[in-house]
């Protein structure tokens, strides 16, 4: 594995380890971007208005019973097609459960009393989402995003079944080479990729929080 | 659907094979977390790490696992004994937290009187620090037996993943069937397994069921 990671024959051109994190990393990001477009939104109305609790709290639990590569294949077969598109559909179907369910729980765990306060000084419904609940709730919406994250990275990986690139290609293709060294080299880079993701969001985690909430 | 009938026997043996490769992890990752889980609340300088470290374990993708870990084990690629380890790995680095959790739960004046009757420190982590911590680690047995149930069939993609080897079969021959009997199975599965374990919670904990509040004595 060190003499497949140390060539540097590996590392260049369109089919290189860059070009594979690159596409890797494109993958993910597209992925969780759309999952936010549509989880966000969402979750925010939930909790908001706490109408559609049960919806919210069963997606969640639902979305960590579901196999990721039978959804996969499941959207490649459905859509009929080979490519970015089946891909995508699933990895925001694993990517959206999370963020929703964090994103109502981060909000619905906001002390009503603390609501009655903004609402008392004369918030509107707005600005209590806004300076109030989402502040609140702001760890455990990272939190979320990033457990969506690690999903969506990890299923990336089998995408390279349904013929897409990124670094599952490593190892897809070194499983039917028998080349042991390449699959070895594929699995380390995506563990890598996955805790380097993690503790971004630890990071965002930490900025993202009010000073506020991290006393006491 | 005649493919359902025709298939009758690989669909009950991939569903066994799934079962085995999902729960025998959960065993053995309880019957590692107890025992640490308590050492780490003795030497309470050794929980936070634990804790840490076992958040770590967790975010590496199930895929890198299976394939990394024969490696380190010196197994074949294509043994089970690597999911089987991968998916212990798993149930340990998040159970462990609950079982923390869980013994920290257990009040001092309930730890003291049992000392006070004379329990021995093995005794009583069964008789009483245990059974009060139940709900605490159930609520993470539950998480990680649904998270493993889903997590086998990705070892379909290096050849052994109980169901989810219909999920591969099914792309191969681009066939929708097995892929939608292999997710159904799957899920089912899934649900189950929580139902069994709510079940044996509430059996483990009668005094939950307890409906009337205890009276406070002056």
């Amino acid at each position: 594995m060190w003499e497949y990671l140390t060539d540097p024959f590996n590392w260049s051109g369109t089919e290189g380890i860059w070009a594979r994190i690159l596409q890797h990393l494109w993958y993910t990001f597209a992925a969780l971007a759309l999952s936010l477009l549509i989880a966000l939104p969402i979750g925010l109305r939930i909790g908001h208005t706490r109408r559609g609790a049960f919806l919210a709290i069963n997606t969640g639990n639902a979305a960590r019973a579901l196999p990721s590569l039978g959804l996969l294949m499941l959207a490649v077969l459905l859509t009929d097609q080979i490519g970015f598109l089946p891909v995508l559909i699933a990895l925001v179907a694993l990517g959206v459960p999370p963020i929703l369910a964090s994103t109502y729980a981060g909000l619905s765990g906001v002390d009503p009393a603390t609501i009655d306060a903004a609402r008392g000084m004369g918030m509107t419904g707005r600005e209590i989402l806004t300076k109030v609940e989402i502040p609140i709730g702001m760890p455990l919406i990272i939190s979320g995003v990033r457990s969506a994250t690690l999903q969506i990275v990890s299923t990336a990986t089998i995408a390279a079944l349904v013929s897409l690139g990124g670094l599952g290609r490593y190892v897809i293709d070194g499983l039917k080479l028998r080349d042991f060294p390449q699959m070895f080299t594929g699995a380390l880079l995506v563990a890598l990729m996955a805790l380097l993701l993690d503790a971004l969001f630890a990071l965002i985690g930490r900025i993202t929080v009010s000073p506020g909430l991290k006393i006491g | 659907m005649s493919w359902i009938g025709d298939n009758l026997g690989l669909i009950w043996e991939q569903l066994r094979e799934h079962l085995y490769l999902a729960i025998l992890p959960v065993i053995l990752g309880l019957l590692i977390s107890v025992p640490l889980g308590y050492v780490a609340t003795r030497y309470s300088w050794l929980a936070n790490p634990l804790i840490a470290f076992g958040g770590i374990l967790y975010s590496l993708p199930s895929i890198a696992l299976f394939i990394v870990l024969p490696a380190i084990l010196g197994t074949k690629v294509l043994s089970t004994v690597n999911i089987v380890v991968a998916l212990t790995i798993y149930t340990v680095s998040l159970l462990i937290r609950n079982v923390i959790d869980g013994l920290r739960s257990v009040p001092p004046d309930v730890r003291q009187s049992a000392v006070a009757v004379g329990y021995g420190a093995v005794h009583r982590l069964i008789a009483v620090d245990l059974p009060i911590a139940v709900p605490v680690i159930f609520t993470g047995l539950r998480v990680v037996t649904v998270a493993n149930i889903s997590m086998v069939s990705v070892g379909a993609v290096i050849g052994i993943g109980g169901l989810g080897e219909l999920f591969t079969l099914g792309f191969q021959k681009d066939f929708l069937t097995p892929v939608v009997v292999g997710v159904v199975l799957s899920l089912g599965l899934a649900l189950l397994a929580d139902l069994v374990l709510v079940t044996l919670q509430r059996v483990l904990t009668p005094w939950a069921r307890v409906a009337t509040p205890v009276v406070e004595v002056a």
